[in-house]
């Protein structure tokens, strides 16, 4: 199988690997996958107290060149959207965005709920109560 | 100078030696008779051919040439060995026992004969991946037909003690089968010294062309018998129907004589190499062997690095580098190797390795080259691993609940 061009620059040159400091209250931190099914992201957000602006984002990725590729991109576009806006990001359009595979979908799935499970531990930090999400189905 | 890619999957499948290739070609353009024309020249030519390459083929395993069924395959080998003792002695029994480690054709194969209504027994092997000698004999019934194992792995290289497995065999009267697909031509293998009565191998993962294999069926002490599953006109002793593969067969015989000459100097050299390698990747921290570190091919290691997954390191130099992953991240079942996990690997190591197989026209300076570049790729993903930092915070990551997809 042969990678995208887009998924090959992410992978050589990804953007916002690293760690924010999870105990603070304007972090929020997504712990995703299993290590057991070959995907771990983790993936971090901090979130401007007086905007709401997402002011940086990071990654960290244990997983193939896809799933390096899906967080790296994520944490682009995380960086400077607002909490409402970073919710609606969809998992196809990483998939479009990196031209992924159909095996490869997972990747963007996961991705995806990663960013959600950031935005949920900022807000549960915060005293707001967790946004209920629908289960997407992957393999 | 490197050239790249460099190729370091020899056990999926060589190159041919050139000089099979020249050996092969006058076959096609030629001397392009049918091996079984009886009544003109171009025939007699083909057939003398075939005749040339089954005594190299059976002189490289310690056969004689009347014991040679030439197949398309080692696939094919497997499926008429196993599938032709189960019908041929269907009235001794039905019971056959093999390991959970075998190639897919051995383990497809049987699981086909269970739906016959034959009864398979998987022995699991030990964490070194042989089996265990005592829980072989322990698995025999007086239904037992036919004990089938692998001579070597393909993904970890072990080879398997043939020659303990085959007494045991011997003294119930049972027939052995061995794949030997990965060991012919890297090690000695001498059908008689080992006791084994059926053999499965090919001739491309010993630098000869794809297409072409063997079963070698024992003609005496016991004088074995399996029954054709392809019929059509009785070729080979009746146990293998079809056109013989001339140029095949004749590509064969000379990467078997080649590999008769030189298996021991290759053997010798490529060796050195694997262990040089080997030991510097299990240098790197967290770097673990798998397989047993004696009982093994010459050519091969496989190594997992804790904390990457072998897929996504694989892209680090897999325009520079061919090899395999034990990880399959590319098929929808996201199932790491089946050998790996028999081993007692935890998913997480059996996503995380890599098998490096070398060859007969491995150099060192490409050695040299793929020690510095999976070094430096397993470093570099270890700093993006969010699996590695907790590990260097001295977190149990057992201990974490994972959500599992």
């Amino acid at each position: 199988m042969s990678y995208s061009d887009k998924v090959i620059d992410h992978y050589q040159h990804p953007k916002n690997v690293g760690t924010l400091d999870k105990t603070k209250a304007s972090v929020g931190t997504g712990l995703v996958g299993a290590p057991e099914c070959g995907d771990v992201m983790r993936l971090q957000i901090e979130v401007d107290e007086k905007s709401g602006v997402i002011k940086d984002a990071k990654f960290k990725t244990f997983g193939c060149g896809s799933a390096i590729a899906s967080s790296s991109l994520a944490t682009e576009w995380l960086k400077g959207k607002s909490i409402d806006e970073a919710v609606t990001i969809d998992n196809m359009t990483i998939v479009e965005e990196l031209n992924l595979p159909p095996v490869k979908i997972h990747c963007s799935v996961l991705a995806e709920d990663a960013i959600k499970a950031a935005i949920n531990d900022y807000r549960q930090k915060n005293g707001l109560e967790a946004l209920k999400f629908d289960e997407k189905i992957v393999h | 100078m490197l050239n790249f890619p460099i190729y370091l999957d020899h056990n999926a499948t060589t190159p041919c030696d050139p000089r099979v290739v020249e050996a092969m070609l006058p076959y096609f353009t030629n001397t392009y008779g049918n091996a079984a024309s009886r009544n003109h020249p171009f025939g007699w030519q083909a057939e003398g051919a075939v005749d040339d390459a089954r005594e190299q083929v059976a002189k490289l395993v310690g056969a004689s040439a009347k014991e040679i069924i030439f197949t398309s395959g080692a696939t094919e080998a497997d499926n008429l060995a196993l599938k032709g003792v189960f019908e041929m002695y269907a009235s001794k029994g039905n019971h056959i026992i093999t390991c959970n480690i075998e190639h897919k054709a051995v383990l497809d194969t049987c699981k086909h004969i269970e739906k016959e209504g034959g009864e398979v027994t998987y022995l699991k092997v030990k964490n070194n991946g042989l089996i265990d000698l005592q829980e072989l004999e322990a698995a025999i019934k007086p239904t037992t037909i036919l004990i089938a194992i692998m001579y070597a792995n393909n993904e970890i290289g072990t080879i398997m003690p043939m020659k303990e497995i085959s007494a045991i065999a011997k003294k119930h009267g049972i027939l052995v089968f061995s794949d030997a697909t990965q060991a012919i031509g890297k090690i000695p293998v001498d059908v008689n010294k080992d006791g084994i009565d059926l053999m499965a191998f090919t001739a491309h993962k010993m630098y000869g062309p794809k297409g072409v294999g063997a079963l070698y069926v024992r003609r005496k002490n016991p004088r074995v018998k399996v029954t054709a599953q392809i019929d059509g006109g009785g070729h080979e002793r009746g146990m293998r129907s079809g056109t013989l593969n001339v140029p095949g067969i004749v590509g064969f015989g000379k990467a078997c004589e080649l590999c008769m000459n030189e298996m021991e100097a290759d053997a010798e050299r490529i060796s050195k190499l694997r262990d040089k390698l080997q030991n510097a990747l299990l240098q790197i921290e967290e770097s673990y062997l798998n397989g047993d570190k004696e009982h093994k091919l010459p050519h091969v290691t496989n190594i997992s690095f804790k904390h990457v997954e072998g897929e996504g390191l694989l892209m680090g130099f897999n325009k520079e580098i061919a090899l395999s992953s034990g990880s399959a991240c590319t098929s929808a079942s996201l199932e790491p190797s089946y050998v790996l996990k028999a081993l007692g690997l935890g998913d997480d190591l059996a996503h995380s390795s890599l098998r490096f197989g070398l060859g007969r026209f491995t150099t060192e300076e490409q050695i040299d080259y793929t020690i510095e570049q999976v070094t430096n790729t397993v470093n570099k993903l270890r700093e993006m691993s969010p699996l590695w930092e907790m590990y260097k915070e001295g977190i149990d990551l057992n201990t974490i609940e994972w959500a599992h997809h």
